[in-house]
């Protein structure tokens, strides 16, 4: 579905992404993770077309994304943090949203929305939001128009347990669906429940990209948290 | 494109700041217009307040809108849109609120108390210098990501063409008196908005014979028609070219 074939890109001397070339497959969870700096954010940034690679190109369904946009119209985006106009209403926000994306085949997803409860705080403006209920319209936003990619950059964090058990329950339910999900997070816990693969990025390369399964089987651990401390003792730290 | 710009304009209108400066803009206009007898000089005063706050609040306001608007923007980028789409969204959307600020807090009362072709000049000429300034500060906006960085560079911006530019204009003038300048002079004018938009006000109201020989040479030109389209066309490209500019950077641009 997603191809990234050899991209580089580096930000003044520090190479933030350094040939990294993976595919990313329908039906799959792949679960982005690295430490801090890593490249993660600037990975799913440049497979949204937001970061230009300085080398190698990003293919969706074969077709290279350079200058493209309507692509975009399959990928449902959450974004780490979600800051909003201030002064505009979420029932706005989702209006413009409707207004953007929807064309004529899409059936709006408003599964989150009725879930989280966001319909009684329609009339508030943004700029009064908490950071979790952002983090929620986040979400709502990232499935209404039932994308066949979903890419999650850190989705749970700021979420309190109820909303997060919602989401990630949202999250099993498109992968039985058939879609590609892309999360990137912290909590080892979370993903070991909803990922089917894991993508290992530090300094920028992909250190192994592996099903959880294999990874298990591989070092002999039953908690994910566990496989990646075993791992990340043996990768050489390079910085 | 207009899909995002009117959702941008519904959130400026109502800004606590962009309602601060309309207030401020008719509170101005209406205690010169009253405080004056003759409209005339309400309106020649009320140019020289407008002339240094028009620019400065719409250079300042946008870039710290823009900034503000990052992550919004960032996720707007992940929809299917362009970007340039985007951010002539964002540039509309700025533009019109502020224009509309300047329309309610200096154009409605200008018409009301002065009314003839000169406020009229001034209202256009107002307008033009908001829609330039704003077209800077996408530009210096664009140019850094750093937000105190960008907003040093539209403060700079402004202290160029309100403040500095004059005083290097007159030390041209000073250093070569000796050689007929006033077509240099008209050049110099154009290359500055905040100029021209006096220019273009002074020149509808009859007082050029206070400017001497220069004002003179300004008065052949500008006060006919033909010179007012030119002056409004240099303004318009001060419009158009550094948003244009600022597009193309955009584009290219990692976010």
């Amino acid at each position: 579905m997603i191809r990234a074939e050899a991209i580089s890109k580096s930000f003044g001397k520090l190479n933030v992404l350094r040939n990294v070339s993976v595919r990313l497959d329908a039906g799959r969870v792949v679960a982005v993770i690295g430490p801090n700096g890593s490249g993660k954010t600037t990975f799913i940034k440049t497979l949204l077309g937001m970061v230009v690679p300085d080398s190698g190109t990003v293919l969706f369904d074969n077709q290279p994304i350079e200058k493209q946009h309507a692509y975009r119209s399959q990928i449902g985006y959450m974004p780490q943090i979600g800051h909003y106009p201030a002064n505009l209403k979420i029932r706005q926000l989702f209006e413009m949203m409707v207004d953007v994306r929807k064309n004529a085949a899409t059936q709006l997803d408003e599964d989150l929305v009725e879930a989280f409860h966001l319909k009684g705080l329609f009339e508030k403006p943004l700029g009064t939001l908490s950071g979790g209920t952002k983090q929620k319209v986040s979400a709502a936003l990232a499935f209404l128009f039932n994308p066949s990619v979903l890419i999650l950059d850190e989705p749970t964090a700021g979420l309190d347990p109820l909303s997060s058990e919602i989401l990630k329950e949202k999250i099993q339910k498109e992968h039985q669906n058939g879609k590609l999900i892309l999360i990137t997070s912290h909590v080892m816990s979370d993903l070991d429940e909803l990922a089917t693969d894991v993508l290992y990025l530090q300094d920028g390369s992909v250190q192994f990209y592996k099903t959880i399964t294999e990874l298990k089987l591989e070092t002999g651990e039953n908690k994910l948290g566990r496989v990646i401390a075993q791992l990340m003792s043996k990768v050489p730290q390079m910085s | 494109m207009n899909k995002i710009t009117k959702y941008v304009l519904y959130d400026i209108v109502r800004n606590r700041f962009v309602m601060g400066y309309t207030l401020l803009l008719l509170a101005i206009s209406m205690s010169f217009f009253s405080f004056e007898s003759d409209p005339n000089k309400g309106l020649l005063s009320l140019l020289n307040i407008i002339l240094m706050v028009v620019p400065l609040v719409s250079i300042i306001f946008s870039t710290i809108h823009f900034y503000n608007s990052y992550e919004f923007i960032e996720l707007m980028s992940a929809q299917p849109l362009s970007r340039k789409a985007i951010f002539l969204s964002e540039y509309l959307g700025v533009a019109a609120s502020l224009s509309l600020a300047f329309l309610v807090g200096v154009g409605i009362p200008t018409l009301v108390f002065g009314g003839d072709q000169s406020s009229l000049i001034l209202i256009i000429s107002g307008l033009l210098l908001t829609l330039s300034f704003v077209s800077l500060a996408f530009l210096a906006s664009v140019i850094t990501r750093d937000k105190a960085k960008g907003i040093g560079l539209a403060l700079v911006l402004w202290f160029y063409f309100s403040l500095v530019y004059d005083g290097l204009v007159l030390g041209i003038l000073f250093s070569f008196n000796d050689y007929p300048l006033e077509k240099a002079m008209l050049v110099l004018t154009a290359l500055n908005p905040t100029d021209l938009a006096r220019i273009m006000v002074l020149m509808k109201m009859d007082i050029s014979a206070l400017m001497g020989f220069t004002g003179a040479v300004f008065q052949d030109f500008f006060s006919t028609n033909y010179g007012l389209l030119v002056a409004l066309f240099v303004l318009l490209l001060w419009v158009v070219v550094p948003v244009s500019i600022a597009t193309r950077i955009f584009q290219k641009k990692d976010l």
